[in-house]
């Protein structure tokens, strides 16, 4: 007996092993090093040449110095063999080195199921609807590897491709009732590599100047919401982040140290929404500020922001509610005042002296002195500001004049301070972007924003935003309105062609559709859908139960599918029957049961006329059913044709 | 063991298929997981296991394609042998230590092809083959024949792993046929011609000295012994005739048993025998075959040589 183990590989079915790998591996070369995907295509080339001169495959011993050369590579990359990024690096060496190892017939099985696996890991890096096309239509081809090695040549590529391609459509029914009724844990089930969830950018804890300005070019989304009422006006829309008390004369930080919990009072009524944070690996929700009242789940952290238990690692769905209106803390911690006035000595002297000159006013009007400067002056709002010095306050203040949020919130902050108005920076979003097809405000990292708040007597922290005094736009219809022309910014952003940008809509708009409805299928959402299919109260058992009833089904269904089979599929007894038909419409009574001679036999008693021609019908239907070389049709064919 | 072998038989009904067509119905055939199936499964598991901690929601739904993958593939695997005609047909005689071929009629009445189905009556012989849509194709299925006597078609196995080799299909087919292996033939010089048999009643008759004249070809006739000239001469017109001749007497053998080696086996003696009947016959000698208890006339070509290796052969010892 043969078995997979001991039966030699054919050289014909090496190509699509080849393939295999290829649709594989490729699109790791966006988020693999280099020199990796170089090394990958090196050994797959010297296999393909190796197959191309039919030449033996190298011994064990000669490829290992390429294997140790590819861990140790990989282990200096990543400095470890086992986290993601490195296991998806040793996978992809090990596939292009089983390349060059191919004796049997259980090779090429290994190749093949690494190739399925390998499909997986590319989920790591892209969920997206391109991804998830791609990676069916690679379904289709390893699959069609597979049949290749176990039909033989016989099975001929454009034949094997539709085969597989048949047999992914068979398996996509099993792939959505799995998908809908599989019992769903959230996972992680155990502590995930350090590097699980690298690579996603967002807002810092920290804000140096310049920070946000980078972001501001990356049209990523951060978020999306969808309010329940409609939406609330633009400017209002203050996305809360960290708040940012220390400042080191560059870096401003959130200060640590346990804090007494806030008052809140609202004065308008809270509007509730749904957000989709996408992963930033912080533990803030860049709730709507102030953002009260609360889910239970979620907790302020002593600054008005809300966080989450855990960072936020993953794209997820909460829902929140959050009131424009509001005061803040009237009666604040005399320490947190005290901090909130603190400054590096000796740095920013000018920007202390002029703030100095304002002590004596009363504290709103200090706030509005800073701002009749920004305003008065010519400050002006841009993405590309100078460079500043060690005093980059006075620097920003007395000569450059030139900057972006955060320039304005930070030197607010700092006169504010220095003139005695305990202030600090508040980090976010402002804004967002109504997409108008599925009704959701997208935020983009573009829309990244700092601004400032102060606290007063009798109205506690309030929020001052100076960059609304320079570039007004910037509030009332985003940063692309806002920076003169010529200013660089993410192409997403600066669309302004109509056509294109309700192209973008809809694009966004399906995106959004498959993030909520397909990706964000959870154990939550299941519990809806099985509630609304009535049953509310299913434990993982009922499911169990449910799901293989229905797997059951849809196997039954797709072996009835696949084994059903007409008898009259043999075309020489479909054209005999076309010629009963012709007989019928010549009004002879032909019944299904009569042989062809018995009929020919009767004809040509009851209708001579016809038996002459009938006659050729008749022989040339027995010679192709049931004479020696079945399946010439082309003299029956003739001799219908010939019937009157 | 006796519980293993009846287990067998209740579950796989070994019987006799007797001579008739016999179509692969759902009760004839069996499906399990391959190696690569298992391979396959794990891999699976490996990769749910992933999908759950990375939290991949498309990790879930490429998990979850390939296991209706292998649903589907199962199903295909049993299709590729389901409603399968199979009818036996009649096997050539071979001697002792050949190959015996046993040709079997698969007949594909579906629109699909067939790809990949292996046949094993014997361990170590497989043969493959595959079907075009609404085809039929012979296999031999051979099985090494290294006893005379009736062989017996052992109970083949029918197997397939098409389309992803998840699954091996299989089923158990015993038609009755049987084919005849002739004694090994040992090759030794031919006997004398016997005194007895110069005087025999039989002489004269089918000699091979004095041209007689001609007569119609027989099936059985060699063709050494065609007038060939004859029948070019008019063309090929007319049915082959055949010389005859008389007299060659003295040349007419009779392969005795006595005359074998005694010292020998009884089964080599047989296989002497044999190879003195394939001698004769490729010399052109008139040859009889006296067996204790049996005995054939002499004669030659073809028709005698068969005769008389049958009776080799079914020869009871």
């Amino acid at each position: 007996m043969s078995t997979d183990a001991t039966e030699a590989l054919e050289r014909s079915a090496v190509p699509w092993l080849f393939a295999t790998a290829l649709v594989t591996t490729a699109p790791h070369v966006l988020h693999q090093p280099n020199w990796l995907s170089a090394l990958t295509g090196l050994i797959l080339l010297l296999a393909g040449g190796l197959w191309w001169r039919n030449a033996q495959p190298p011994r064990r011993w000669q490829l290992v110095p390429l294997v140790v050369g590819a861990c140790v590579g990989i282990f200096v990359e990543y400095r470890t063999l086992f986290g993601r990024d490195a296991g998806v690096g040793m996978l992809l060496v090990f596939m292009a080195l089983k390349l060059l190892e191919l004796k049997g017939k259980r090779d090429a099985v290994v190749v093949v199921t690494l190739g399925y696996f390998l499909l997986l890991t590319h989920y790591f890096y892209s969920q997206s609807i391109p991804t998830g096309l791609w990676l069916l239509a690679a379904v289709v081809v390893v699959t069609a590897t597979l049949i290749r090695l176990h039909g033989g040549p016989a099975s001929t590529p454009p034949a094997t491709l539709r085969y597989a391609a048949l047999l992914t459509v068979q398996a996509i029914p099993f792939m959505v009732v799995l998908y809908l009724l599989f019992p769903r844990i959230s996972g992680p089930l155990w502590g995930l590599p350090q590097d699980a969830h690298a690579g996603q950018s967002g807002l810092s804890e920290q804000m140096t100047i310049g920070d946000i300005a980078n972001l501001a070019l990356n049209g990523d989304i951060a978020f999306r919401v969808r309010f329940d009422g409609p939406l609330p006006d633009r400017q209002k829309l203050y996305w809360r982040g960290p708040v940012m008390e220390a400042f080191d004369g560059t870096t401003w930080r959130p200060l640590t140290g346990k804090r007494a919990a806030e008052r809140i009072e609202l004065l308008s009524p809270p509007l509730t929404y749904e957000t989709t944070l996408e992963a930033n690996q912080q533990r803030w929700l860049l709730a709507l500020d102030a953002p009260a009242p609360l889910p239970a789940e979620f907790a302020l952290n002593g600054t008005l922001t809300a966080t989450a238990r855990q960072p936020v690692t993953q794209r997820q769905r909460f829902r929140l509610s959050g009131s424009p209106d509001y005061r803040f803390n009237v009666d604040e911690d005399p320490q947190i005042l005290l901090r909130n006035l603190a400054l590096p000595p000796d740095l920013n002297p000018r920007s202390r002296a002029l703030a100095a000159s304002w002590r004596e006013a009363p504290p709103k009007q200090i706030v509005q002195n800073a701002l009749d400067l920004f305003a008065g002056q010519e400050f002006a709002y841009t993405l590309q500001p100078p460079l500043l010095g060690a005093n980059g306050i006075d620097d920003f203040l007395f000569q450059t004049r030139r900057g972006f949020c955060e320039h304005y919130a930070a030197a607010f902050v700092v006169l504010m301070r220095a003139a005695g108005v305990p202030a600090r920076v508040v980090g976010g979003y402002q804004g967002g972007e109504a997409n108008p097809v599925d009704g959701y405000l997208v935020i983009r990292q573009s829309d990244a924003h700092a601004w400032a708040e102060v606290w007063l007597e009798n109205e506690g922290w309030v929020r001052v935003d100076p960059t609304f005094v320079v570039a007004p736009a910037r509030l009332e219809s985003g940063i692309a309105n806002a920076l003169p022309a010529g200013e660089p910014l993410p192409g997403l952003v600066q669309v302004r062609a109509e056509w294109l940008r309700g192209l973008r809509y809809r694009w966004e708009a399906l995106n959004n559709a498959w993030n909520q409805q397909v990706l964000g299928y959870n154990p939550q959402r299941q519990r809806e859908l099985l509630s609304r299919l009535g049953l509310s109260d299913t434990d993982w058992r009922g499911l169990v139960t449910l799901l293989g009833a229905a797997c059951l089904a849809l196997l039954l269904l797709i072996t009835g599918w696949t084994l059903y089979h007409r008898r009259s599929d043999d075309p020489a007894r479909r054209l005999w029957l076309r010629a009963l038909r012709r007989l019928t419409r010549r009004k002879v009574n032909c019944p299904p049961w009569e042989t062809p001679l018995a009929l020919l036999r009767r004809l040509e008693t009851e209708c001579p006329e016809l038996a002459v021609p009938f006659a050729e019908v008749a022989e040339a239907y027995l010679a192709a059913r049931y004479g020696q070389l079945p399946g010439d049709l082309k003299i029956l064919r003739a001799a219908i044709a010939r019937l009157p | 063991m006796r519980l293993l072998a009846n287990l067998q038989q209740r579950l796989f009904r070994w019987r006799s298929d007797g001579t008739a067509p016999l179509r692969l119905g759902q009760r004839r055939i069996f499906i399990l997981p391959t190696r690569a199936g298992l391979l396959f499964a794990a891999a699976l598991a490996v990769m749910l296991i992933g999908a759950i901690n990375y939290n991949l929601a498309l990790g879930h739904a490429l998990v979850f394609l390939l296991a209706g993958l292998g649903l589907t593939g199962m199903i295909h695997t049993f299709r590729n042998l389901f409603g399968l005609h199979i009818t036996p047909g009649r096997c050539t005689p071979v001697f002792a230590g050949e190959t015996a071929l046993f040709p079997l009629l698969l007949a594909n009445d579906r629109p699909t092809t067939r790809l990949a189905l292996e046949l094993t009556a014997q361990p170590g012989l497989p043969v493959n083959t595959a079907l075009a849509p609404l085809a039929s194709a012979t296999v031999a299925v051979p099985v090494t024949a290294s006893r005379r006597g009736w062989l017996e078609l052992p109970r083949v196995r029918l197997a397939s792993r098409y389309p992803l080799g998840l699954f091996v299909a299989w089923s158990y087919l015993q038609p009755a046929m049987r084919c005849l292996v002739y004694p090994q033939p040992l090759h030794s010089p031919l006997p004398a011609p016997s005194a007895e048999s110069s005087g025999g009643q039989y002489s004269g008759d089918g000699g091979q000295e004095d041209f007689a004249g001609f007569r119609l070809r027989l099936p059985a006739d060699s063709p050494r012994h065609v007038a060939w000239k004859a029948s070019a001469r008019d063309g090929g017109q007319r049915p082959l005739q055949v010389k005859q001749f008389a007299g060659g007497a003295e040349l007419e053998l009779q392969l005795d048993w006595a005359l074998t080696d005694p010292g020998l086996s009884a089964e080599s003696r047989l296989s002497q025998l044999a190879g003195w009947v394939l001698a004769a016959e490729a010399e052109g000698h008139c040859y009889g075959l006296r067996l204790p208890g049996q005995e054939i006339r002499p004669a030659s070509g073809g028709r005698q040589q068969q005769l008389c290796l049958e009776t080799l052969a079914l020869f009871p010892t």
